[in-house]
């Protein structure tokens, strides 16, 4: 069964008018349920639009996108993926486990049901004591498992993150990649995965999606195996070394003329 | 983790900085009166005149009593003759327009917030009305008082009959809802992208995400216009009883207190002083509202 499928799919930003930008041209792309996949590239290249078209909070200017065989639409009203952005968004006025009932809520769920998934969800993310502490109350890290606790609140079978983890520390950062390939283990989710880190996409991934600008679009896929599990020893691995420089060079070898060495730079900075 | 600030220390925190506004505000009247007898002592008695214009006030006993003048006259009767003293006639017309001024402020509330939703909701109805809400605040309210009293005694829905003291509410909902309004609106457009798109994320209908999202995100904006609105609806209360001469509240001591400058210049002062007491009340409702509707809000927020 396939999570996500997308046919020929492009967007253009300002179609029709002289400022047009081609963000998207024909990308295909097939994620298999079960796995994790990373969409890699430097700025601008429409990793973060093709992750909003797959979610339908934008509209593809041509091709088609099925999410568990349905239409985008579809599949965004039946709530059929959760969603983490780079901001972790909690709502500031409600406590952290209203904050994850809040799709529970929207999907109407009764009080009693709701309080006892979420408190569940925040057992998974391992903050079950800061239940009624308030958003800005917590650290970066742990705001962002409140997040991920919320976007997984339904149990949706597929998880959709816009560089996640941009925002933390180094050390948050690969605690928290730790524990998002634990909760997803436990979840059995699909997740689609933007990042700008290299070390992050093929620590993650089952695949690496390497992505390129002007137009967007994908010029690599990069199957990682590392086994599904993986610890801290998977980041001194050999094996591990070898494919961040795989990645490093697929993404290198698409710099064109004109484009700076200073790009690359800001994809490993990052 | 042992160093997450506790709601308890920040409450405490928040009631010792309360205490210490209050005190500065006891500082600050007393410096005002203080100012005042300043002037009183080395103004000219007869006002500064420049080239045939006054520039300065005057400073003599009739333009400007003395501050104990002013307090003392608080305990006299309102008349010669009269039982009771002066304090009791003001505090009776405050109360009667407080009541105004809360109908007022109220109907403010209800138009402002619901004009806010609207445009919000609708693009081409904020392009359309919001120049409307601008130019209606432009109208000298003492231009308005008498048409508002006569539509009001024109009116006749079934039994309804027009009260009077009507048409000063509705004079001050006129100067309330436009802050309201304002305020409101761009609280509600004020939710930040993501969060939007968040909510779409969750497939919210637009109901879900104004409930949800837009009202909470809106608090902070709007805590200071209903503090605008709330003073605005004392002032649209005490003109519209100036200029339609409602009796009852202390808008119409005033005037009357003010005819009688001449002879007693510290009574008109009593009146004033009411009416200045009543706006502080209402903002202080408001700032009670504030202290509920932000206490889980963060520190940086609030201020």
């Amino acid at each position: 069964m396939k999570a996500v499928e997308v046919r020929g799919l492009a967007r253009v930003f300002n179609a029709g008018r002289p400022n047009a930008v081609d963000a998207l041209v024909g990308i295909d792309l097939e994620i298999e349920s079960g796995s994790f996949v990373s969409l890699i590239g430097p700025s601008g290249c429409g990793k973060s639009t093709l992750l909003r078209l797959i979610a339908n909070l934008l509209e593809p200017s041509a091709g088609e996108v099925l999410v568990n065989g349905k239409t985008a639409l579809r599949a965004r009203l039946d709530q059929d993926y959760g969603m983490a952005f780079q901001q972790a968004g909690l709502f500031d006025w409600r406590s952290v486990v209203k904050n994850v009932e809040l799709p529970l809520e929207l999907k109407g769920w009764d009080k009693l049901k709701r309080r006892q998934r979420a408190t569940e969800m925040l057992d998974l993310v391992k903050l079950s004591e800061f239940a009624g502490h308030l958003p800005w109350q917590l650290s970066g890290g742990m705001q962002q498992r409140v997040a991920i606790a919320r976007a997984l609140a339904a149990h949706p079978p597929l998880l959709l993150m816009d560089e996640p983890f941009g925002a933390l520390d180094e050390m948050t950062r690969e605690h928290m990649q730790g524990e998002l390939l634990r909760i997803c283990g436990e979840t059995s989710t699909t997740v689609v995965f933007v990042t700008h880190s290299i070390p992050e996409a093929v620590y993650l991934s089952t695949r690496v999606v390497v992505m390129s600008r002007r137009p967007g679009r994908i010029t690599d896929e990069i199957d990682v195996d590392l086994g599904t599990t993986r610890s801290e020893e998977t980041r001194e691995a050999d094996a591990f070394f070898k494919k961040i420089t795989e990645v490093r060079e697929a993404l290198r070898s698409d710099d064109l003329p004109g484009r700076g060495i200073t790009d690359i730079r800001d994809i490993e900075g990052r | 983790m042992g160093s997450v600030p506790t709601w308890r220390s920040r409450r405490t925190r928040g009631l010792w900085q309360r205490a210490g506004r209050f005190g500065l505000f006891a500082v600050s009247l007393a410096l005002v009166g203080v100012g005042w007898e300043l002037y009183k002592w080395l103004g000219p008695q007869d006002g500064g005149t420049l080239l045939g214009w006054t520039i300065l006030p005057r400073a003599n006993d009739q333009a400007m009593p003395h501050v104990w003048e002013m307090l003392s006259r608080f305990a006299q009767p309102e008349r010669r003759g009269v039982e009771g003293s002066i304090l009791g006639v003001v505090l009776a017309g405050a109360w009667y327009s407080l009541r105004l001024a809360l109908a007022g402020f109220g109907m403010g509330m209800v138009v402002g917030l619901g004009s806010a939703v609207v445009m919000a909701r609708f693009d081409v109805v904020r392009r359309g009305l919001l120049p409307y809400l601008v130019v209606s605040q432009t109208v000298p309210l003492i231009a308005l008082a008498p048409l508002v009293v006569s539509w009001g005694g024109k009116l006749q829905i079934g039994d309804f009959e027009w009260p009077r003291w009507l048409s000063a509410a509705v004079l001050g909902a006129f100067l309330a809802f436009f802050p309201v309004a304002v305020g409101t609106l761009k609280g509600l457009t004020s939710a930040p992208p993501s969060s939007l798109e968040l909510m779409d994320s969750f497939a919210a209908s637009w109901r879900q995400t104004l409930f949800k999202l837009r009202f909470p995100a809106a608090v902070p904006y709007m805590v200071p216009a209903l503090r605008l609105a709330a003073t605005a609806s004392v002032v649209g209360v005490v003109i519209a009883e100036i200029s339609t001469g409602l009796a009852g509240g202390v808008g119409r001591l005033i005037i009357e207190y003010a005819r009688e400058a001449t002879a007693d210049p510290a009574k008109v002062y009593t009146a004033v002083f009411g009416a200045a007491a009543l706006g502080l009340l209402m903002a202080g409702l408001v700032a009670l509202a504030d202290l509920i509707l932000m206490r889980n809000r963060p520190k940086e927020m609030a201020a």
